[in-house]
C-alpha cells in the first residue's frame, strides 16, 4: 500500500512538477490512519527528495530560469513563513472552499480553453 | 512585472505554508497570469517547494509531527517514479503538459471541494451538540 502510494505521489509530482503533497496528505491521512498534522508534515519529507531529483533532471533537460526562479522563489518562501504563522487562524472551511473553486477554475481554463 | 512575479510567489507560498498545496496555486498563476512557459513554471515550483520545505520539516520535526519510517517505504519509490516522470516530461509538447495539468487540476479542486464541505458540515453538527449538551447541564 505505502509503495503503490508512493508510486503514484512520485509520478504526479515529477510529472506536474507539483501537487504530489495534495495527494501524500490523504494516503497518510485516510489509508494509512496518520493524524491530520502528522499526515500534513510527514508529506512534506516525502516530497522532499522527489522535489529535488526532479528539480535536477528539469534542470538538466533545460527547463530553468534563473532570475524568475530566484524572484517567485523569494516569495514562495516569504510568504511560506507567513502562512505556516498564519495556518492556525485562517485555515477554515471557507478558505478551502474558495481555494478549491479557484483550482477547478484554473484547471478548466487550462484544460479547455 | 517584478513585483507581479513577486506577489504571485508570495500567494502561493502562504497556500503552502498552510498545507493547502501551493505548488497547485502557483504553476497556474505563473501560467496563467505571468505567460510563463509551463515546463519553467513547474521547474520553478519543485525548485522553490525545497527551501521552504527544509524550514517546514526542521519546525514540523521538533515538534514531533514527522514519522521517518514512511521515509523508505514511500519516498524512495516515489523518488524513482518522479525522476522517470520528469524525464517523459521533456519530450511533452508544452501545451498538452498544460492541458493535463488542467486536468489534475480539475480532480484535485473537487476532491478538496468535497471534503471541505464535508469537514464543514461535520463542524457545523459538533458545535450544535456542545450547545445542546450545554443547555442540558444549564
Amino acid at each position: 500500500m505505502m509503495i503503490a502510494g508512493g508510486l503514484g505521489v512520485g509520478f504526479a509530482n515529477g510529472f506536474f512538477g507539483g501537487g504530489g503533497g495534495m495527494l501524500c496528505v490523504p494516503l497518510l491521512d485516510k489509508v494509512l490512519n496518520e493524524q491530520t498534522k502528522v499526515a500534513h508534515a510527514t508529506a512534506m519529507l516525502i516530497i522532499l527528495p522527489i522535489s529535488i531529483a526532479s528539480a535536477i533532471t528539469y534542470v538538466i533537460s533545460g527547463y530553468f530560469d534563473l532570475r524568475l526562479t530566484l524572484i517567485v522563489g523569494g516569495g514562495v518562501v516569504a510568504g511560506g513563513i507567513a502562512g505556516a504563522l498564519l495556518l492556525k487562524k485562517l485555515r477554515s472551511g471557507v478558505v478551502a472552499i474558495i481555494f478549491a473553486v479557484l483550482m477547478i477554475a484554473a484547471g478548466i481554463k487550462l484544460a479547455f480553453f | 512585472m517584478v513585483i507581479l512575479y513577486i506577489l504571485v510567489g508570495i500567494a502561493g507560498g502562504l497556500i503552502g505554508g498552510m498545507g493547502m498545496g501551493g505548488g497547485t496555486l502557483l504553476i497556474p498563476l505563473l501560467t496563467i497570469f505571468c505567460s510563463v512557459p509551463q515546463h519553467i513554471a513547474q521547474s520553478i515550483n519543485l525548485i522553490a517547494f525545497v527551501p521552504m520545505s527544509v524550514v517546514a520539516i526542521i519546525i514540523h520535526a521538533k515538534n514531533g509531527l514527522i514519522k521517518g519510517e514512511y521515509f523508505w517505504w514511500v519516498a524512495l519509490p516515489a523518488t524513482a517514479v518522479g525522476i522517470l516522470a520528469s524525464l517523459i516530461v521533456k519530450n511533452l509538447d508544452g501545451k498538452v503538459l498544460s492541458a493535463c495539468f488542467g486536468y489534475f487540476l480539475i480532480a484535485l479542486g473537487i476532491y478538496q471541494l468535497i471534503s471541505a464541505i464535508v469537514s464543514c458540515v461535520k463542524g457545523h453538527k459538533e458545535k450544535k451538540e456542545k450547545i445542546m449538551n450545554k443547555g442540558k447541564k444549564v
